[in-house]
């Protein structure tokens, strides 16, 4: 029972992993950029939500509509701010500049909504009894699970039927090739952007419900994690996230209960290391042999 | 009784480390004679910084001191006394290299007295510049013994971790008994490991059975119920947490959610948790812990203070504000017993408050009649409290 | 031809040479006179310890082409076991400089062995996927060092691992007065503070030493060749493991000499300090002094190092106008029209393979 337990903790967890790393592992997958400051957009969003809810007296599916409506233009506007003059410089460069932008989220919210922690009032809250009271399932978990797959099943549609998903593929192919057939490479990263910042937002959300507190380096380590969730899974692939994540969220539970919660991190990281040895592009990722 | 006790204990180690304090190699010159006689001449403007970490993560707890202390140098010099003081406040992000920096920027423009830094780390590392370059220190609420060890012009104002751990696990087996405790503690920060570690040693001693041990660092800081549910499997009815009252507050909201009710035990640093925006004090219900401070005491001074913070910063104060707000008016009261006067250096200031540390009596917010030993320690008595409806409550 | 290039990389190598001694002399001087302010003076050794994690960090990613994020863990391993050498020796060798050589020697040594154990899987990955292998390294570590409870006494080393997280410095057995080095989470605290602005200094130019003649070596022309193309250089038959590893592990103990300057410089070190945050700063250093470019690195470490001080005046607003100006910088460095501009001033190129 107890390793029933251990294990709605971890996939709860990695789900919220998952749906950070889908984002990701969009914008990686197309624009070709590890953007770092993806948890702190996170953490937007989990503040907008916060307000919405505790100061407007929003009810919470309205208030994380408002996140990801205010996520979706900070992610428009830093796109076009900070990333599109950047378009053909080095990849490191856009790398730094996404560190420079995650400081300067950090730091704007800490001096909007100051350093004291904030409560997050969850969205939905109780648990779901089994087993005659042995277990518990918290309804934070169930609603975090759910909104992983329900995102996951639109995300893989809307890449592949969509007209947009087409030409996100395609700019992920090659961006050049693309715009030759007629595509604008700039409004489909800007797209693209938009999307992972909604979804920032929906993780913000999820992510203080089931742990319910909130200040601005909340979003610095879920990034983190996610990022190497998304890298696990094989960056760029949409079921990698995924899987990255919940096995993430999974193996970091188990290390926790049966080797040594001080060591947790490590362990996942130990994980991610072995994996990687043996398929080098993740688990789903495509390896693409380097040409001559 | 609980506090009797502890006074013995705090008077013995007093008188322990002033013998030992005697046969020391600092000059300390007769109390007897500087003190009364001095303490019409101090005055002048007096330079005070202090130093916290006012951005990144323990931002919480840097801004809280700089608050308090600037509470209190406003109320000095609005009283118009013969010491006035000009602050500044440095941002050290809780980390030693930059609180170094912020000591020695500080010093740049010309401080006095020190009252700072803020976390442990950092203060260890400045106590060291500030041993060799002969400037007072008085930490808020840096509480390894560590921070003052083998210096002697560093002081304190909060409790040292031993004295806090040791405390809980007196409390724990005097009151609870047959208590089995699970201690889920912080393992990368060293006030939560440092207080672990010596509760574990007293609980030992006392024969206070620990049934589970749980850790987590800032990087696995998000989810806590593998380590609630092993405490519960673990037959735990007492949860010990000396850590910071941001993770506490997901702990309780988490067992919460599992219907896990044991008895959770905090520290200092659990002080704060009810005046956190949106917290459900229904969840802190029954929680204990030991607290130096409460923003919910009804003495004038507490009062005073805590509407003078809510007015210029619009938080309910914790303890690290409380205990900084303590600290300038505790370095007012050492330069006023030493005779200092502005015109001073920081090292003749240094040498004066060093000889009188030790004489001194305090009233605060924190403690009645704070009294300090050579080796920097503060003497004051923690209280034990409840929480019930919201509030503390003496058990 | 040949010897007029070869005459024009001297020459920009014996200038940073002459840069970084002007600099320690001028420092000096003004020191002297008293006319360098306390906040300055504090920070010249960790601006020496940057310069060198700079530089060592620029032979992996620039030179090498290979994207690290966890060089903050090589300085960490450095930075411990510098601390342990250098306690542990503190009545066999009474002499400071001496002792501080020593527990940089350890310290570099530490750090390689560190480097030859990481770099041997992580080297056998590309991009990003090695980018983030290394971020887990440094991970790891610092998840290791922050277990880890030395103590000396007249038997020696203790040394503890506290994975349960039910151990303590009281487990390790140490005799009465004996020396407690590292606690855990508490870190190294009470280190006796040896480092001194020379040995930084000493420091800074042996990096350079090393870093500039392996550049411009067979060996260095070897990594190069990697970096630009792996499948070419591999097919005139150069030993793509044995060149990798020769950068990446030169480039450790660099970083762990740096470190081991950096823990005796403060007497409280957690591993902490060392965390991901740490790694990127470096890696911050590293692109906006250009790739490759070692002089690049040691003014942009000296320069970013001084930056969060020097806007202590915006108080509340220091590091997002921190922030701000990093973005700034990356964009106007950037940007086509100023890059030909500042593009006259750069002796070394940025390669188009990079790994993120």
């Amino acid at each position: 029972m107890e390793f029933l337990s251990y294990l709605i903790s971890g996939v709860s967890l990695g789900s919220v992993y998952a749906i950070i790393a889908l984002g990701y592992t969009m914008v990686y997958g197309i624009a070709k950029m590890l953007n770092f400051a993806h948890g702190d957009i996170i953490m937007v969003g989990g503040y907008i939500s916060f307000c919405a809810m505790s100061y407007l007296g929003l009810p919470g599916w309205l208030a994380t509509l408002l996140a990801m409506a205010v996520c979706t233009v900070l992610g428009i506007v830093i796109e076009g701010l900070a990333y599109k003059p950047l378009r053909s410089a080095p990849s490191l460069a856009v790398l730094i500049t996404a560190i420079g932008v995650s400081y300067f989220l950090q730091n704007s919210a800490l001096l909007i909504w100051k350093a004291a922690p904030k409560v997050y009032q969850p969205v939905v809250s109780g648990s779901l009894t089994l087993f005659g009271g042995q277990l518990s399932v918290p309804y934070a978990s169930v609603l975090t699970m759910a909104a992983c797959l329900v995102i996951m099943a639109a995300l893989t549609l809307f890449i592949s039927k969509s007209k947009m998903g087409k030409a996100m593929r395609a700019c992920s192919e090659d961006k050049g090739a693309a715009q030759l057939m007629g595509i604008n490479v700039n409004a489909t990263i800007s797209t693209t952007f938009a999307i992972g910042s909604a979804l920032a937002a929906v993780a913000g959300v999820l992510l203080c419900t089931s742990y319910p507190t909130l200040q601005p380096t909340t979003g610095s380590m879920p990034g983190i994690k996610a990022f190497t969730a998304a890298v696990f899974g094989g960056i760029g692939s949409i079921p990698g996230a995924f899987l990255g994540g919940l096995l993430l969220g999974v193996i970091e539970a188990m290390a926790k209960a049966y080797i040594s919660t001080n060591l947790a991190n490590s362990i996942v990281f130990a994980v991610l290391i072995v994996v990687l040895l043996v398929k080098p592009a993740g688990l789903l990722g495509k390896y693409v042999p380097e040409k001559v | 009784m609980k506090k009797k006790l502890f006074a013995l204990m705090m008077a013995m180690t007093m008188t322990v480390s002033l013998a030992a304090c005697g046969g020391g190699k600092t000059e300390t010159p007769a109390p007897s004679t500087e003190t009364p006689a001095a303490s019409g001449e101090a005055g002048g403007t007096f330079k005070l910084g202090t130093i916290g970490p006012l951005t990144g993560d323990a931002a919480i707890y840097g801004q809280a001191v700089a608050n308090g202390a600037k509470i209190a140098v406003d109320e000095i010099n609005a009283a118009g006394g013969a010491i006035q003081f000009e602050f500044q406040s440095q941002d050290d992000v809780a980390d030693g290299e930059t609180s170094v920096n912020a000591y020695n920027k500080l010093m740049d423009w010309g401080m006095q007295v020190m009252v700072g830094p803020t976390t442990t780390g950092a203060s260890i590392a400045v106590s060291d510049k500030v041993y060799a370059d002969r400037t007072i220190m008085l930490t808020p609420s840096a509480s390894s013994p560590d921070v003052t060890a083998g210096k002697d012009n560093v002081f304190q104002v909060c409790f040292t971790d031993p004295n806090q751990g040791t405390g809980s696990a007196d409390y724990i087996s005097d009151n609870m008994t047959g208590a089995k405790v699970a201690v889920i503690y912080r393992n990368d920060d060293a006030y939560s490991q440092g207080i672990r570690d010596t509760f574990v040693a007293e609980a030992a001693a006392k024969g206070l059975e620990v049934v589970y041990e749980g850790t987590f660092t800032a990087d696995t800081s998000t989810d806590f119920s593998v380590q609630l549910t092993a405490a519960q499997s673990a037959g735990a009815d007492t949860v010990f947490l000396p850590i910071y009252y941001q993770p506490a507050s997901v702990i309780l909201t988490q067992a919460a959610a599992m219907n896990y009710a044991p008895t959770f035990f905090g520290v200092d640093g659990m002080d704060g948790i009810l005046t956190m925006e949106g917290f459900d004090n229904s969840l802190a219900e029954g929680v204990m812990l030991l607290t130096p401070f409460s923003a919910d005491a009804e003495d004038a001074r507490t009062q005073n203070f805590v509407k003078a913070y809510q007015a210029a910063y619009g938080d309910i104060p914790n303890q690290f504000a409380a205990d900084a707000y303590d600290g300038v008016y505790i370095m007012k009261a050492a330069l006023e017993a030493a005779g200092c006067t502005a015109d001073m250096s920081s090292a003749d200031i240094c040498e004066a408050v060093v000889s009188v540390m030790t004489t001194i009596s305090v009233d605060g917010l924190t403690g009645q009649g704070m009294t300090w030993s050579a080796d920097g320690a503060v003497s004051k008595a923690p209280m034990a409290v409840v929480i019930k409806d919201g509030v503390y409550v003496t058990p | 031809m040949k010897n007029l290039h070869m005459k024009k990389y001297t020459r920009t190598n014996l200038l940073t040479y002459l840069g970084v001694i002007a600099a320690f002399v001028v420092m000096n001087m003004l020191s002297a006179s008293g006319s360098l302010s306390r906040s300055l003076t504090g920070q010249l050794v960790p601006i020496c310890c940057y310069m060198s994690m700079a530089v060592s960090l620029n032979l992996t990613v620039g030179i090498l082409g290979e994207l690290s994020l966890g060089h903050a863990g090589f300085m960490s391993v450095g930075a411990f076991s510098g601390i342990v050498a250098a306690m542990s020796l503190q009545s066999a060798i009474p002499s400071a400089p001496l002792r501080l050589v020593i527990a940089m020697a350890v310290g570099a040594a530490a750090a390689a062995l560190a480097g030859l154990v990481v770099g041997t899987p992580v080297l056998r990955l590309r991009g990003d996927y090695l980018a983030i292998v290394t971020l887990a390294f440094g991970e790891i570590i610092k998840e290791l060092v922050n277990c880890l409870l030395v103590g000396y006494d007249s038997k020696g080393l203790h040394v503890l691992f506290n994975l349960s997280g039910n151990k303590s410095v009281a487990d390790l057995g140490l005799e009465p007065g004996g020396l407690a080095i590292i606690k855990g989470a508490q870190g190294a605290t009470g280190t006796a503070t040896i480092a001194t602005f020379t040995a930084g200094f000493v420091l800074v130019l042996v990096t350079l030493f090393v870093v500039l003649n392996l550049k411009h070596s067979r060996a260095g022309r070897a990594i190069m060749a990697l970096r630009d193309n792996a499948i070419a250089a591999e097919s005139v038959g150069l030993n793509i493991t044995k060149y990798k590893m020769m950068a990446f592990v030169t480039s450790a103990a660099l970083a762990g000499a740096a470190g081991a300057l950096y823990g005796l410089n403060f007497s409280s070190l957690q591993a902490t300090k060392f965390n991901f945050n740490t790694s990127i700063l470096v890696l911050v250093f590293v692109v906006l002094g250009g790739l490759g470019n070692i002089w690049g690195s040691l003014i942009a470490a000296a320069a970013l190092t001084v930056l969060p001080e020097l806007l202590r005046a915006f108080s509340d607003y220091r590091m997002l106008v921190y922030a701000v100006v990093l973005i700034l910088v990356m964009l106007t460095t950037n940007n086509p029209t100023l890059k030909s501009f500042f593009g006259r001033f750069k002796p070394g190129k940025s390669h188009g393979k990079e790994a993120a």
